[in-house]
């Protein structure tokens, strides 16, 4: 809970959302519309993941940009683009899988291997 | 009397098939820019592509690819009307004959109707694809040769959103590029949804509208890339190994692909499919098609992140 709001907090809320999507709109709809409703229902569930993971995950992101000596990912991918890693590609790739990790544990969980 | 868009297509279709009555008229889905309608003329089942009205591009080359990919036996559906250059339907069209069976991928991986065709699908795609790559190229006016690499990196850097595992990916595709096997017509989407399937196996190769002049093993690369499982067990089409895949191509052929070499494509379509997420999401972002569908694709730029890291940690360990 974040003050200064009230219960539900904002997790509560997206469970809420999800929970009545689940069980009472699903049901009634078909084809397209049945499709749609379950993309939404996954958009709710990344929402409420990111609520809860973003903040570990924002950090850890610093962190291995910094042990690349980099602010961002615009200036890490500009150094890549210019050859700058040519000769250990695949280090930089095996570093930078936590933080690419984090994002499939936010977006598709289960697509993790 | 007023006369609808629906009538006015139904009449023009009459006169362009010289047919007595055009019925179940329906349209079955709207690309950005082509529309694709399904209908029965004289009892007989036809499908029509034509270009959205008011959006560039036409049918200058894929009624002639179909044409020449129905010659050399590659299963498709048969050209009935090359429509690219006539004015009956308002815009440029194709006409084709339907084939049934289906396209949805998580039907044809699950569903117990295409149990027997799953066992000798891999095989049939291994060997339509050879077929295909076998077709003279230079027979097909106006086929273009297309350098994947080259328009990808364009993408990327026009959609300013930097992607370090990306750049990585170019940088390790442009350090290990394998010595081209040859040019020839490239099919250029082959994979699972772009083919129809009925009870017995491949009933057609279907979206032609990505055929360019390239490297064969872009196709069976493209196969095998894992949003094309649609989370099937198996790389190829999520049904069948390489090796499967690999040795009904060399029945074809006589030559058997180089497992490196359709791993590089392979590669490259997984990061060509993260771009493509990521202009998706552009699509709606920027307000050209405000939808939540292409919103939630932008999120599955780090599945094709993900893969690279597998694909090329494997690699080389």
């Amino acid at each position: 809970m974040t003050a200064p709001h009230d219960r539900p907090t904002a997790t509560e809320l997206l469970e809420a959302l999800h929970e009545w999507m689940e069980r009472d709109l699903l049901p009634g709809v078909n084809g397209r519309l049945q499709f749609h409703t379950r993309v939404a229902i996954n958009m709710i569930d990344i929402v409420r993941r990111e609520l809860e993971l973003g903040p570990d995950q924002e950090a850890r992101h610093q962190e291995v940009l910094s042990s690349f000596g980099m602010g961002d990912d615009a200036e890490l991918a500009a150094a890549i683009r210019s050859g700058e890693f040519d000769s250990d590609l695949v280090d930089v790739l095996n570093r930078l899988r936590p933080v690419v990790e984090d994002k499939v544990r936010v977006a598709n969980p289960r697509y993790l291997l | 009397m007023v006369v609808s868009a629906h009538e006015e297509l139904e009449h023009g279709l009459a006169r362009v098939l010289n047919a007595a009555s055009i019925t179940n008229l329906q349209r079955l889905s709207g690309g950005a820019s082509r529309e694709t309608w399904r209908f029965t003329a004289d009892g007989e089942g036809y499908v029509l592509q034509r270009v959205r009205a008011g959006t560039v591009g036409g049918f200058q080359v894929e009624p002639k690819v179909l044409s020449a990919a129905h010659r050399a036996g590659v299963p498709v559906a048969e050209l009935v009307v090359d429509g690219a250059d006539r004015t009956e339907l308002n815009s440029p069209f194709m006409i084709v004959r339907a084939v049934e069976g289906e396209t949805i991928a998580r039907k044809i991986l699950r569903d117990d109707t295409f149990a027997t065709a799953r066992k000798v699908l891999t095989t049939q795609l291994g060997v339509a694809a050879a077929h295909l790559h076998q077709i003279d190229a230079a027979s097909i006016p106006g086929l273009v040769a297309d350098d994947q690499m080259n328009r990808y990196q364009t993408v990327l850097r026009d959609l300013g959103e930097p992607h370090p595992v990306f750049e990585a990916t170019f940088r390790w595709l442009e350090l290990n590029k394998p010595e081209s096997t040859s040019a020839c017509l490239v099919h250029g989407d082959y994979r699972l949804g772009n083919i129809m399937v009925n009870e017995t196996g491949l009933g057609a190769i279907l979206d032609w509208e990505l055929a360019h002049i390239g490297d064969p093993m872009e196709d069976l690369g493209w196969l095998c890339v894992r949003a094309w499982r649609f989370g099937g067990a198996f790389p190829a089409a999520g049904l069948g190994a390489y090796d499967e895949l690999f040795d009904a191509y060399a029945s074809v052929t006589g030559v058997r692909p180089n497992p490196e070499v359709v791993r590089w494509w392979e590669i490259l379509g997984t990061l060509k499919w993260g771009i493509i997420c990521i202009s998706q999401a552009a699509t709606h972002l920027m307000g050209i098609a405000r939808s939540h569908e292409l919103a939630a694709i932008g999120r599955r730029v780090c599945e094709n992140e993900y893969d690279l890291i597998e694909l090329l940690a494997e690699r080389t360990q």
